[in-house]
């Protein structure tokens, strides 16, 4: 990837760093994503999921 | 705690299933009509505004944003009041959403067949229309916004994520594609132009796909399967994961859509590495969403709204493998411009976006006026038939695509085509077009049996438009969060905060694939001879723009042997520098034409024009009399100034002599192909009785070099030439 956005940006000083960064905004990206799933309580889970099934109104009907 | 009574707005539900299925019917039966054009190209002659290149976007704008757009609000404002227990924000927000957007359809239904179409697909409504659509998305995310916050439940679901992506993204995306300066009331250039203008598009084109027919259906998965199989999803872990990478990743793969064209490659492979990333969050997606049946697969047996559901989610599952393949350079040489194409899209479109609103209304319908669904037999009925409509659309459209590209590419030992002639690759294909109008026959002889179901079991029906439910207050809590709660568990519970990093989620990729094209003057090298139009080229380009000849052709040839062969150079990012908007393509159900100037004669091209079928026997195109014969054919010159000077304000060097000389230069160039055109001496004969002969009745005549044809011609035969100039100077 890198030579090829080299070639094309030379105009733009410091150019190398951007490969750099966006690997470190994904890096952090999904490490916290992950590591939120991975902690995320087991009741709130719980809860939010059923929350399509919790209508009372289907019985009511 | 105290329990707070409310009514469920249904009304506003019922009135967009209503929206949904007379769309789907409307837009199904012009893709109908246009998959027969293909067997009888003839079928509408004559008439402009049944023409191919008109009726496309109409069909493709009125299965996307009418079919599919109804689709999605009905659902959205059916569970987001739900999962929110609360009614919608603002009544009057919701009318205005429903009869906006149906005034809007009717405008795209009335303005796409006149020709007002900026050409960009999936965008080809003119900035009137923009404006409208912009407003009532507004108004939209302002009814989901508001009721989001007056909402009795603490916890967001997930589905409730997916529309407010939706809201956020699709809001950027239309703003940015189409940006644009108005000409007249129904006209308009688009600010970017050539490469850039490609890319800006397909960044919209490519996550409209993401995020009107993906995004927003996902939502809707995430709270109809569940519903119907009455269990919760899978792993609500998965969908958070699924959520926050369907994102944050779809919104850089546009850049697939142009491979190997002038693109920028950097551009290119930043595309092609996010695509294939974007399979795990689908499959993530599909997979989450079809074991929740965990346990009920026996209910897929018998109950219909389940048989729908789960054909949708294995048609998103086929459709989003399919897309990370086809960004495969080696793939995509293939598959690009063929009818390949054409299959994957009507995967997604009949089977993931078709089946899954089709569940939702069996699901909804009875639901709503309380009753059970008139007949079980017809819904299996419909699914049979519809299924089958999609395998005999499909298949025979991936054949198509294979047989193209295999004819394209073939060479004789000599280095000479094997199928030098283009028409050889479209004949041979005719049978499939066929199987293809059969499958389409029955996916619509599907969705009528659903009309009439649907009809049959409202009939048995009492309306409920207000439904009473009952739910405690939230409770207030702190902005911060409380003990023990995770940072996304307080993050879901405040909807801003979650917009907010939505938006900065989609927002990165966008920036760093189109910040720099647009900024980076050395991505796209210019030729120095590379000249702006003529003015009657620029009026001819005009008229390829309104008849869509950008449905078929393309102006873009890639850099392989066989395509250099056939067309000529490869197409060069400084060719386009002037093209406000880029007419690249995206099918060639015709050949190329980005190098088609001064390949053919005037009178080959106004023959060709006049009946395709004489001078390219079996060809598929249909006549274009009203451009050459009659009181529609004259050019209409009043504007073209002002198309100058908006031109000049969006960087094309006209000078002010350029535009005050337009009309005599354009007089000068059209007597010039009219003289051409004599030199067959059946035109002269002919034109010379017709002028005689309106002469003696003291009828009006058009001379023909202020006839459209003459632009049009004057057009093509520019196409391209420009870097034959350099290479002659050399």
């Amino acid at each position: 990837m890198l030579k090829f956005v080299k070639n094309h940006m030379e105009s733009i000083t410091g150019i190398e760093i951007y490969p750099m960064i966006s690997l470190l905004i994904f890096f952090t990206f999904f490490v916290t994503l992950f590591w939120w799933v991975i902690t995320a309580k087991k009741d709130y889970i719980k809860t939010v999921s059923n929350m399509p099934l919790d209508n009372q109104n289907d019985d009511i009907s | 705690m105290e329990m707070q009574q409310f009514h469920y707005d249904n009304k506003i539900v019922k009135n967009f299933i209503y929206a949904t299925m007379l769309w789907g019917v409307v837009g199904m039966l012009v893709g109908l009509l246009l998959a027969f054009l293909f067997l009888f190209p003839n079928l509408t002659d004559g008439i402009s505004w049944l023409s191919f290149g008109r009726l496309r976007p109409l069909h493709t704008n009125a299965v996307i944003f009418a079919f599919v757009g109804n689709a999605i609000f009905a659902g959205v404002y059916y569970s987001t009041q739900r999962l929110l227990k609360a009614r919608m924000f603002n009544d009057t927000l919701s009318k205005i959403n429903f009869w906006g957007w149906q005034l809007i359809i009717v405008g795209a239904a009335i303005s796409l067949p006149l020709g007002y179409t900026t050409s960009k697909e999936y965008a080809e409504l003119e900035w009137p229309f923009d404006i409208a659509i912009a407003v009532i998305w507004v108004v939209f995310g302002w009814n989901l916004i508001g009721t989001i916050l007056k909402r009795r439940q603490r916890h967001l679901y997930v589905a409730i994520w997916f529309y407010i992506a939706t809201f956020v993204t699709v809001a950027v995306l239309h703003i940015f594609n189409s940006l644009a300066l108005p000409v007249s009331a129904l006209k308009s250039y688009s600010v970017y132009a050539g490469v850039q203008d490609a890319l800006v598009q397909w960044w919209y084109g490519h996550n409209a796909v993401a995020f009107f027919l993906t995004t927003p259906f996902l939502g809707l998965m995430y709270y109809f399967v569940p519903k119907a199989a009455n269990r919760p999803v899978y792993s609500y872990r998965l969908s958070i994961v699924h959520f926050w990478s369907l994102i944050f990743i779809y919104i850089w793969a546009g850049p697939h859509h142009l491979l190997y064209t002038a693109l920028p490659e950097w551009a290119q492979n930043l595309g092609i590495a996010f695509s294939i990333m974007l399979l795990m969050p689908s499959w993530g997606g599909m997979i989450n969403g079809l074991l929740t049946l965990r346990g009920a697969w026996d209910k897929v047996r018998t109950d219909p709204v389940l048989k729908f559901m789960v054909v949708a989610i294995t048609g998103y599952g086929m459709a989003t493998f399919e897309g990370p393949m086809l960004s495969l350079k080696t793939v995509n040489a293939m598959a690009h411009y063929t009818d390949w194409i054409i299959a994957h899209v009507h995967v997604g479109a009949l089977a993931w976006n078709g089946f899954l609103t089709f569940g939702m209304i069996y699901f909804l319908v009875p639901k709503l006026f309380k009753t059970k669904l008139y007949s079980l037999g017809l819904a299996n009925l419909h699914f049979w038939v519809g299924t089958l409509g999609i395998i005999l659309y499909t298949l025979p459209m991936y054949m198509a695509g294979f047989t193209q590209w295999a004819m394209w590419k073939q060479f004789n030992p000599d280095g000479t085509l094997v199928y030098g002639n283009f028409l050889e690759t479209v004949t041979e294909i005719i049978p499939l077009y066929w199987m293809r109008a059969i499958g389409g026959t029955l996916f619509i002889t599907g969705m009528l049996i659903m009309v009439y179901n649907v009809i049959a079991t409202i009939r048995q029906g009492s309306k409920v438009e207000n439904e009473l439910a009952e739910a405690p207050a939230l409770e207030r809590v702190t902005k911060r969060r409380t003990a023990n709660e995770g940072w996304h568990t307080w993050l879901e519970r405040r909807p801003v905060q979650l917009t907010l990093l939505a938006t900065v989620a989609i927002l990165i990729g966008g920036i760093v694939q189109i910040v720099p094209t647009i900024m980076v003057k050395s991505n796209i090298p210019t030729i120095s001879s590379v000249k702006p139009y003529t003015p009657l080229e620029l009026e001819g380009r005009d008229i390829y723009i309104r008849e869509g000849c950008v449905g078929c052709h393309s102006q873009m040839i890639r850099p392989f042997r066989d395509e250099v062969e056939r067309y000529g150079e490869y197409s060069k990012a400084g060719e386009f520098v002037y093209d406000h908007p880029f007419l690249w393509g995206s099918k060639r159900t015709g050949p190329d034409l980005h190098r088609i100037g001064g390949k053919y004669s005037d009178n080959w091209h106004f023959n060709h024009m006049y009946d395709p079928q004489s001078t390219s026997s079996g060809s598929i195109m249909p006549r274009y009399p009203w451009l050459i014969t009659g009181s529609s054919s004259q050019l209409d010159k009043s504007m073209t100034e002002t198309k100058m000077e908006v031109m000049v304000s969006l960087g094309v060097p006209y000078t002010e002599e350029d535009i005050a000389n337009a009309q005599e230069d354009m007089l000068t160039q059209g007597s010039q192909i009219e003289q051409n055109l004599y030199t067959d001496p059946d035109f002269a004969n002919t034109y010379e009785n017709d002028k005689k002969q309106a002469s003696e009745n003291g009828e009006d005549f058009i001379e023909m070099k202020n006839r459209e044809i003459v632009a049009l011609i004057a057009y093509l035969q520019r196409l391209g030439t420009d870097i034959k100039v350099e290479t002659a100077q050399r």
